[in-house]
């Protein structure tokens, strides 16, 4: 574990960490929540042969579309990519590997994962063509699918504000995944926008404790923007 | 947007009662939002994190950390709230969401929907439409009642693979609107200007008519 007081970490050292071949959990749902500045980092840095969990495939040209273009992602593990159409294209030509899951059921396998479980049973996708492959199991004179946790050796978060510690706070829908995938890889880096001092977050409004984060990078608030899209309801 | 899919979404926003938490699929169901009347008491809940949504003031500048599930900005009534993917999938699964509209490929007499993956064709995942469909009480479809092809979207079994099984409540096409039934499909309400045999004509399922109660919108 990384000492409380050394975790605040210059984003090229954080992101030196990952080598080749590692699993990476991403934060984020569309753009909200996507830790833009570590993945573009990583991208520079040139890491290949990826394995990625991602709620989707961000669009073609920002965030994991990125490395997806640049041909560093072997695997995608993730709900929907329907947004992204060179992860399509790479997924039909057979250079992306991708497994799909029912959202919520991703989410559950991560969230598992991050509360040190095995697995858990569900009723969701019975009979539908998602069973295929799954293990089920009767319980109390009812059938359930075994669905295994998702662990990854590394997570990339985004949060609003964290503190020198690694205590962070998520805003609007760009909480998302972060929280989950905070609990469920084995190296944390968090990105925030502010890194304040120790003692300026009230407890309470503490959304990940400090004790699952080993990396805080201070980014610029910018680097949001790429993922701006023009579009309202 | 045509004048049916007009006539279509004011139908369908007559399908939410005062009070409701209501899931809007994405595509067609999102447009209900403007179709809702404005002092209507009712939470909007978007899969990836909130309950409470509302469109973007007009001519406000969008706050970028705030999209819905189709990811458009969004914006916030008085007593909404944000969460993380697991608790938004929790409320679904535990059935708090009281109404669910989506779109269809297809649809069938037994409520089986299908709005997912067109093999060989369309594969993008299936997203949060899963645990919708088959954990929310009531899931109304809104889709066009033939493709364009002219071709049966209500069908007597459908044939792609299914989001879920007898998980349809209630159908809105732009010819119909459709109760599903353990007898099969009635129809509560016909477009204006359409006869029963046009209906019956463009359809593929059997359908339950009693002239006597039918409606028009």
């Amino acid at each position: 574990m990384t000492r409380l007081n050394q975790k605040h970490t210059a984003i090229e050292t954080a992101i030196a960490l990952i080598p080749d071949g590692a699993s990476i959990m991403v934060g984020g749902f569309g753009s909200p929540g996507t830790p833009f500045a570590l993945l573009d980092e990583l991208l520079a840095q040139g890491q290949k042969h990826l394995t990625v969990i991602k709620n989707d495939a961000n669009e073609p040209d920002i965030g994991i579309g990125r490395l997806i273009r640049a041909g560093r992602i072997d695997r995608l593990i993730t709900s929907h990519i329907g947004l992204n159409r060179t992860a399509i294209e790479a997924m039909n030509q057979g250079h992306l590997a991708v497994e799909m899951h029912p959202q919520g059921l991703l989410a559950e396998k991560i969230r598992c994962a991050g509360a040190g479980h095995y697995g858990f049973l569900t009723d969701i996708g019975l009979g539908t063509e998602i069973a295929q492959g799954r293990r089920e199991i009767e319980c109390d004179g009812r059938t359930w699918a075994i669905e295994p946790a998702i662990r990854a050796d590394f997570a990339l978060v985004h949060a609003d504000l964290a503190d020198a510690y690694g205590n962070l706070v998520y805003r609007g829908t760009a909480i998302n995944f972060n929280p989950l995938m905070a609990m469920a890889a084995d190296k944390v880096i968090a990105q925030a926008f502010r890194v304040e001092a120790p003692g300026t977050l009230p407890p309470e409004t503490v959304h990940t404790p400090c004790a699952f984060i080993n990396h805080i990078v201070q980014v610029d608030s910018a680097t949001s923007e790429q993922g701006r899209r023009a579009h309202v309801v | 947007m045509s004048s049916d899919q007009e006539r279509l979404l004011a139908r369908a926003a007559r399908e939410v009662l005062p009070g409701q938490i209501v899931n809007l699929g994405i595509g067609l169901p999102t447009r209900l939002f403007h179709y809702l009347p404005p002092d209507m008491d009712v939470l909007v809940h978007s899969e990836n994190g909130v309950l409470g949504s509302q469109p973007v003031a007009h001519g406000a500048e969008p706050d970028l950390e705030m999209i819905d599930s189709g990811g458009a900005y969004i914006g916030t009534r008085p007593g909404a709230s944000v969460f993380d993917s697991a608790l938004s999938f929790a409320m679904i699964r535990r059935s708090r969401i009281d109404i669910t509209f989506m779109g269809a490929f297809e649809v069938d007499q037994h409520g089986n929907l299908a709005n997912w993956k067109i093999p060989g064709k369309f594969s993008p995942g299936i997203g949060g439409a899963m645990e919708l469909a088959q954990k929310v009480d009531k899931l109304v479809v809104l889709c066009s009642h033939n493709d364009k092809h002219g071709n049966p979207k209500i069908l007597k079994q459908c044939r792609l693979p299914l989001t879920a099984l007898h998980c349809v409540s209630r159908i809105i096409t732009d010819k119909a609107v459709m109760q599903v039934t353990k007898a099969g499909l009635e129809v509560v309400d016909i477009a204006e200007g359409l006869d029963v045999a046009s209906l019956r004509a463009a359809t593929d399922a059997e359908l339950i008519i009693d002239e006597t109660r039918l409606g028009r919108f």
